[in-house]
């Protein structure tokens, strides 16, 4: 039977999905015609993964109806889903890192006998791989891959199972702009080819480069229908938001003052026993925000927590202000004038557990001011939590909500909150604006270029290019613990930071 | 003295009766390692073992059958599996307490049973030893390799059967996946929860048959008959780093380090105190070789950590 080409494959209509307090989805309708790009856009939290894991079977719905190809269907498991043609593209990758890119394909396929013979499934992965000009040994531990190989993995696995239907949950966040480009290639192929896909994103210029349709989610609920020639980025945001969304911030040119944080010759070694940071040196002026750019795994986390005193130091020093350390600590460091935003909020960054208050004032008490002889004062605390909470425009019911309660934007204002009241002089931010809704992304930034304004030294370290180009004043692009390239304002640009990311040093000026 | 241990006939002995020793270590660890490859630690395998030992004893002493003595350890071990499971892969129970739990109730019960349903020690004969034809007749590798129960013979060749099963097999595919990384071999239609009870159930199984052996070769049953082996049976899963031929190599060198132990008590080389202090030494060893290993090789990533969907 030949389909209809006009004919929808996938209808969700009147979805809703709920969680105790909260309505996940409300009444969600999703029409994929085959041979389309179909956007999913939203922030974090709208709605968007919940709708997914509805479609492959990992939730059920409370209402609303799924037909697959005309079929009305209940999808009960991730097998079901498999077997009606549905391949799901997980942001976080779905592989076992200790087996081979084929076995990670043919798991849960069984085999003949209940044989794992791996011999027959490479034949069949090279043909996909071939026409889709996917490469990837299929003999290669996941471990030993590359990011972007690992999601050519991801792709094969639901290729190899024959799925008419993909969906790519925010597929580019962790690809260099050249692996973007390749993976946008391959999507048309898959379109041309009469497959549908659900592209999840929230970079808009992304979404408006690859979609048919787009449907927006805000809250739940289908905020927006449109198409990329109809929409723009601003009116996507604003769809997403709901209110107007200023998307480019115009960064004042402040001339920077002394060097205030520097790292000199660093060694630092990873979790791998590897030297993640190699003989790194950089130098942050007062009043400068200087952007690290790169892939992650390129040793900005190691970086990042071998200032703070984190992760020992195997070689160099770092310097703050007129003082050098080779072997900082986090009360040293800080002491010197360095305050830290760390990339994983909820581990290094604050305790889920303890109350908004409490998680304000693990830096400061133990000073006089909030504490006497082992006593905490605690009316003095209440009153300067009350401040904080207020200035920083943290949502919350109360100072002494737990902070796991609080959204991820919430979470990340109480961090920044507690480090930029210090009378810190240099920070490193690292990932400020992961999991962050616009609006809190936004405050954030105001806040980051408040801060440069008053003269402190910000080293920033985000895998957002659009993030690090907007904010800096210097980039500095990282490949594998080795500064590749060092880029200044007017020299900005998507491609030549791309080819640095990749480790294209030759770039010619474009 | 010193000159009496250094003949070959000692020499010969004291391997053969390490092989002998190392039968229950290595039933219980094939097992264990199974589990673990999945991501469950159980730590009950001492109460498990004590378990198995005890149905074999007693049914041996009421039946006088080695077969049904075989096979109710078997059947209880794998009843005790089933009740791990449902403990910790259904209800999700933390693995570590909830081991300890079953190795306490394993330790009191057949403590219990044994004074109400015995009463004073009796012996049951013990198995009988296997003369494999031909092998054993070879001098020295014969009586070193080749005249053992059929106990010994069978926890030997589970060896390559583990090895087969878990590299092999599709189901071993679904264990390591679902040691390592739960949530993705459930986006493929893996059952993680069906993979677990399955590898439990196998290991308490062996766990089981791993009393018996102990029992049938000791001939007979006291309290905390295992004293220890099925703690020492989860190190060396540590040991041998989740791999069956590994387990094994550990097994052997507990066996004949206490074999050899054995022997020099037994020759009056060391004595007393001496002696005391020299029997811990396959247990120091252990914990010297431990250290060193589990520094190398990375246990299965997801060990320990109940598989919660939602929470994925």
């Amino acid at each position: 039977m030949e389909p209809d080409p006009a004919a929808p494959m996938l209808e969700m209509r009147g979805i809703t999905k709920r969680f105790p307090g909260v309505v996940a989805n409300d009444g969600v309708d999703l029409s994929v015609l085959p041979g389309q790009v179909h956007t999913l856009l939203g922030e974090n939290g709208a709605g968007k993964s919940t709708l997914m894991k509805i479609l492959y079977g990992l939730y059920q719905p409370d209402e609303g109806s799924i037909e697959l190809r005309g079929e009305p269907v209940t999808i009960t498991s991730p097998s079901d889903a498999i077997e009606r043609g549905i391949g799901m593209i997980h942001q976080h990758f779905m592989l076992v890192p200790t087996l081979t890119v084929a076995e990670n394909v043919a798991l849960g396929l069984g085999g003949r006998h209940g044989l794992s013979d791996m011999n027959p499934v490479k034949e069949r992965l090279a043909d996909v791989s071939d026409r889709y000009g996917l490469r990837v040994d299929p003999d290669a531990y996941i471990w030993q891959l590359a990011v972007g190989e690992r999601q050519r993995a991801e792709i094969l696995k639901a290729l190899y199972r024959d799925a008419s239907l993909l969906v790519l949950d925010e597929p580019t966040a962790v690809l260099t702009p050249p692996e973007v480009d390749e993976l946008f290639a391959t999507l048309r192929q898959l379109t041309d080819d009469g497959r549908g896909l659900v592209f999840i994103s929230h970079k808009l210029h992304e979404v408006m480069e690859l979609s048919d349709e787009i449907t927006v989610l805000r809250h739940g609920k289908v905020s927006g229908r449109t198409r990329p020639s109809e929409a723009s980025r601003e009116s996507l945001a604003e769809m997403m938001v709901g209110r107007a969304v200023e998307l480019t911030r115009t960064v004042d040119q402040q001339t920077a003052g002394a060097p205030q944080l520097r790292v000199s010759e660093l060694d630092v070694i990873g979790d791998r026993g590897n030297l993640a940071v190699k003989s790194l040196d950089l130098e942050v002026c007062s009043g400068e925000i200087v952007g690290v750019a790169g892939v992650s795994g390129n040793g900005q986390r190691e970086l990042a927590e071998a200032m703070f005193g984190l992760r020992p130091i195997e070689r160099g020093h770092v310097q703050i202000g007129d003082e050098r350390t080779s072997a900082p600590t986090p009360r040293q460091v800080r002491s010197m004038g360095l305050a830290y935003v760390p990339e994983e909020r909820m581990r290094d960054g604050a305790v889920a557990d303890f109350t908004v208050a409490e998680n304000l004032m693990l830096v400061d008490y133990n000073t006089p001011t909030y504490s006497a002889g082992g006593f905490l004062k605690r009316q003095r605390i209440a009153d300067r939590c009350r401040e904080l909470v207020g200035n920083y425009r943290v949502k919350t019911p109360d100072i002494d909500t737990p902070t796991r309660n609080l959204s991820g934007g919430n979470i990340q204002k109480v961090v920044i909150a507690r480090e930029f009241s210090s009378d810190a002089t240099a920070f490193v931010v690292a990932q400020p604006t992961r999991g962050v809704d616009i609006g809190a992304a936004e405050y954030i930034h105001e806040r980051l270029l408040e801060q440069r304004a008053n003269g402190a030294a910000i080293l920033l370290i985000s895998e957002d290019l659009d993030e690090v180009m907007q904010l800096s004043d210097r980039i500095i692009v990282l490949l594998e613990g080795e500064v590749m390239g060092e880029l200044t304002r007017d020299e900005f640009d998507v491609n030549t930071i791309g080819l640095l990311m990749s480790g294209v040093t030759s770039a010619s000026p474009a | 003295m010193w000159s009496d241990f250094f003949t070959v006939s000692v020499f010969v002995a004291t391997l053969a009766s390490g092989i002998r020793l190392a039968t229950p270590f290595l039933l219980a660890a094939l097992g264990e390692a199974v589990g673990q490859r999945s991501g469950v630690l159980n730590l009950g395998v001492e109460g498990v073992m004590l378990i198995g030992a005890f149905a074999a004893y007693f049914t041996k002493l009421k039946t006088e059958s080695t077969v049904l003595a075989v096979l109710v350890a078997l059947g209880v071990g794998a009843v005790m599996g089933l009740i791990y499971a449902f403990v910790t892969v259904i209800m999700q129970a933390a693995q570590g307490i909830s081991g300890i739990g079953i190795y306490l109730f394993g330790l009191g019960f057949t403590d219990l049973l044994f004074q109400k349903q015995v009463g004073t020690p009796q012996p049951i004969p013990k198995l009988a030893k296997v003369e494999i034809p031909l092998l054993s007749d070879i001098p020295w590798i014969g009586e070193i390799f080749f005249q053992h129960n059929l106990l010994v013979y069978l926890a030997f060749l589970l060896v390559p059967v583990a090895w087969f099963m878990i590299n092999k097999t599709t189901f071993g595919l679904n264990i390591r996946a679902v040691g390592e990384t739960p949530e993705a071999a459930d986006t493929l239609g893996v059952s993680v929860n069906l993979t677990r009870t399955f590898t439990i159930v196998i290991g308490n199984t062996m766990a089981g048959l791993a009393g018996a052996a102990l029992a049938l070769e000791v001939g007979i049953f006291q309290q905390n008959l295992t004293a220890g082996q099925g703690f020492i049976a989860i190190a060396l899963v540590y040991f041998g780093a989740w791999r069956p031929v590994g387990v094994m190599s550990g097994a052997l060198l507990f066996g004949i380090v206490s074999a050899t132990v054995l022997t020099l008590k037994t020759l009056g080389i060391v004595e007393g105190a001496a002696s005391s202090l020299l029997a811990m030494a396959p247990a120091i060893l252990t914990i010297v070789v431990l250290v060193v290993v589990s520094r190398r090789i990375a246990a299965p990533a997801a060990l320990t950590r109940p598989f919660d969907r939602a929470a994925s």
